[in-house]
């Protein structure tokens, strides 16, 4: 890699750096407008398996609703109209018609009336939950992986030490553990036994949201046990790929190099193996976020945490089709995104990938 | 190579060990039922078998739930449910991640374009919200079975992925471009060429689609999209959930079924890390100290285990 030329190539390497600059942008550029025609692409892939599966599936969601709707008050010819342009049913229009209202329909945020919490529209219900969701998820995923990686890479570094030999088991049994579960037993130790954190919530009830110093530090401590159950189940998937990756690497022959020309151990080990290493977790990401989402949802179910998780738990219960509906697009679309910034990240960390691309 | 050397015998017993759990989970899914039944007397269904939230005794060998059912029995009962979830949607999940990763890494063109791309979209659709919105549509009807289909449907694209990056690697090798000049067809070549090179692979995926499935039916009982009669690790925590053992220190009732989702976990991760042997030529080699291990390990078990 970089580095081995150092002192005659110094001012050719500027002159060439300076010159591709704009070169550089270029690919970058190319590299990014088709990473996002892929998730525009994807994106609509979620949008009509969402649209498909009601109407695939055997039994009648809309009709369902509608007695749900009706049981709740009196239903109006326009959201007759609108759960049969999300769910199908009643088949007076073509397949293709009911198909572009539909996502005509999602263009402008319409998903119809939540029956769990009737008669709201489920846009805004989402919009309720959402921000709780992004923070706990997001904070605790960056912690994760941020921790997960690098204890991987020192379990890595030296394959069969005594790190790795005491690592590498406890975090195949950790990282078998559901989700669910291991938020049940931190809620009994923790909240139950020594009463350290609150059970459940998102925030004392008595607190209003918002910017003041009583709310977030609450909101802190509510948020505390779900980030934890989240980074303690996730951090060891992170940390066996890292883990394994690294025991190849520190074996290559540029490793070698940086270790002959007198590189100090955490610069071999942190430029040169890691850097190279780190590189498969972040492409397998996605495969990593859905697991992580998906236990995360599952998390704040068991702590009644106002996100997206517990509104599908409500969604469930109630059978709130357009709530479920709405729920499983928005969080498609934040793993699309969570998606896209891993994989600009990787054009940053691999220059093999911008040079491919010209 | 001698700082190497430590680590392969653990490595073999970890295997070994692994085998040994998954070994024991399947006898209980097989004769446990009938154990529990005859031996103990006991019924995972039955109200009131003993008191409410009994602890462990010689009766109730892991004490009773709120409606007084014996634990034991209900773990009995969903280790059975819960290993059939596991190999019927691990097997859906892996023949598809076979099939759909083989072809796109193979085929070549417009239709590789668009199966890869496929692949990729299904690969960042998130798996559990999927498969919570189609098991709410099916609203438990068709029993496990249903479940299972749709857990299988819903999970293959992360093993696609891995076979189609292995099948590219291969594709390009000389053996397979050799077979192509003397003729063979292009399903002889995936099937008998490329294939027993991706078994170790295959197997792997397997291993993690069984254990997957397992976790996702849990996840989806313990939520109540499940399948709500049948007596599974799932359902059973679902109940602890919604009864409240937590509160009351069941412990009894609320650490077996968890534990045993990890086991089944632990055990796939130990295990694979055979599969990774036999997946890297370079671990093979280091294994094989002695001549004698190396012909039974390169030439018998990789294409013994395609088929």
């Amino acid at each position: 890699m970089g580095g081995v030329t150092l002192s005659p190539a110094v001012p050719e390497a500027a002159a060439r750096s300076r010159t591709s600059r704009s070169a550089v942008r270029q690919i970058w550029g190319s590299v990014l407008l088709k990473r996002i025609v892929f998730y525009l692409v994807a994106a609509w892939a979620a949008a009509t398996l969402n649209f498909l599966l009601p109407r695939m599936m055997p039994g009648d969601p809309a009709s369902a609703i509608l007695l749900k709707m009706s049981e709740l008050g009196p239903v109006t010819p326009d959201r007759v109209q609108l759960v049969h342009r999300l769910f199908g049913g009643a088949a007076s229009e073509p397949l293709w018609r009911q198909y572009f209202s539909y996502l005509g329909g999602l263009l402008h945020g319409d998903f119809g009336l939540s029956l769990a919490f009737y008669p709201t529209p489920v846009s805004t219900v989402v919009r309720s939950g959402f921000l709780w969701s992004v923070l706990l998820l997001g904070v605790s995923t960056v912690i994760a992986f941020v921790v997960g990686t690098a204890l991987g890479a020192l379990a890595g570094r030296r394959p069969g030490g005594w790190l790795d030999s005491v690592i590498s088991p406890l975090s195949i049994f950790v990282h078998a553990l559901p989700y669910f579960w291991a938020a049940l037993i931190l809620v009994y130790v923790f909240a139950f036994r020594l009463d350290w954190f609150p059970l459940s919530g998102g925030a004392g009830p008595d607190l209003a949201p918002g910017f003041d110093p009583a709310f977030i530090s609450s909101a802190i401590t509510h948020a505390m046990l779900p980030a934890a159950t989240i980074v303690l189940t996730s951090i060891s998937g992170w940390l066996i790929h890292m883990r394994n990756m690294m025991a190849s690497v520190v074996n290559e022959d540029y490793v070698l190099l940086a270790r002959a020309k007198g590189l100090s151990e955490t610069r071999v080990t942190t430029a040169y193996a890691a850097r190279n290493a780190v590189l498969p977790s972040i492409s397998s990401f996605a495969v990593s976020i859905g697991l992580v989402v998906g236990g995360s949802l599952l998390t704040e179910m068991v702590f009644n945490y106002p996100g997206l998780g517990s509104l599908l738990n409500q969604a469930i219960l109630n059978l709130d089709y357009p709530l479920m509906q709405a729920l499983f697009l928005v969080i498609s679309m934040t793993v699309l995104v969570a998606n896209f910034v891993m994989d600009c990240l990787y054009v940053l960390l691999d220059p093999r990938t911008r040079e491919a691309a010209s | 190579m001698t700082r190497r050397l430590p680590i392969r015998v653990p490595a073999n017993r970890k295997v070994r060990f692994g085998l040994l759990i998954f070994l024991v989970l399947v006898l209980v899914a097989a004769f446990g039922p009938l154990f529990v039944s005859h031996v103990l007397g006991q019924s995972p269904t039955r109200l009131h078998a003993g008191g409410a939230l009994e602890s462990p005794s010689g009766k109730h060998w892991l004490g009773t739930t709120s409606s007084g059912q014996d634990v034991l029995a209900q773990l009995v009962a969903g280790t059975r449910t819960s290993l059939l979830v596991g190999l019927v949607g691990g097997a859906i999940a892996t023949a598809l991640a076979v099939l759909l990763g083989v072809l796109s890494g193979y085929s070549t063109g417009r239709s590789g374009a668009a199966l890869t791309a496929f692949v990729n979209i299904f690969l960042v659709i998130p798996g559990l919200p999927l498969l919570i919105l189609v098991a709410s549509y099916t609203r438990g009807r068709g029993g496990w079975v249903t479940v299972a289909v749709i857990i299988g449907l819903t999970s293959w694209a992360g093993g696609a992925r891995a076979k189609r990056a292995q099948t590219l690697s291969l594709r390009n090798r000389d053996f397979v471009a050799a077979a192509g000049y003397s003729g063979e067809s292009r399903a002889r070549i995936l099937f008998l060429e490329v294939m027993p090179h991706l078994a170790p692979v295959i197997a792997s995926t397997f291993l993690f689609s069984v254990v997957g499935s397992i976790a996702a039916e849990a996840g989806l009982d313990f939520i109540g999209a499940g399948h709500a009669s049948t007596v599974s690790w799932g359902t059973m925590l679902y109940w602890v959930q919604s009864q409240g053992a937590l509160q009351s220190g069941a412990w009894w009732w609320f650490l077996p079924p968890g534990l045993c989702i990890a086991l089944v976990g632990t055990a796939a991760g130990l295990v694979n890390f055979g599969v990774d042997e036999l997946a890297d030529p370079r671990l093979r080699t280091r294994r094989a100290t002695g001549p004698a291990a190396r012909p039974r390990r390169t030439g018998g078990l990789t294409p013994e285990k395609a088929r």
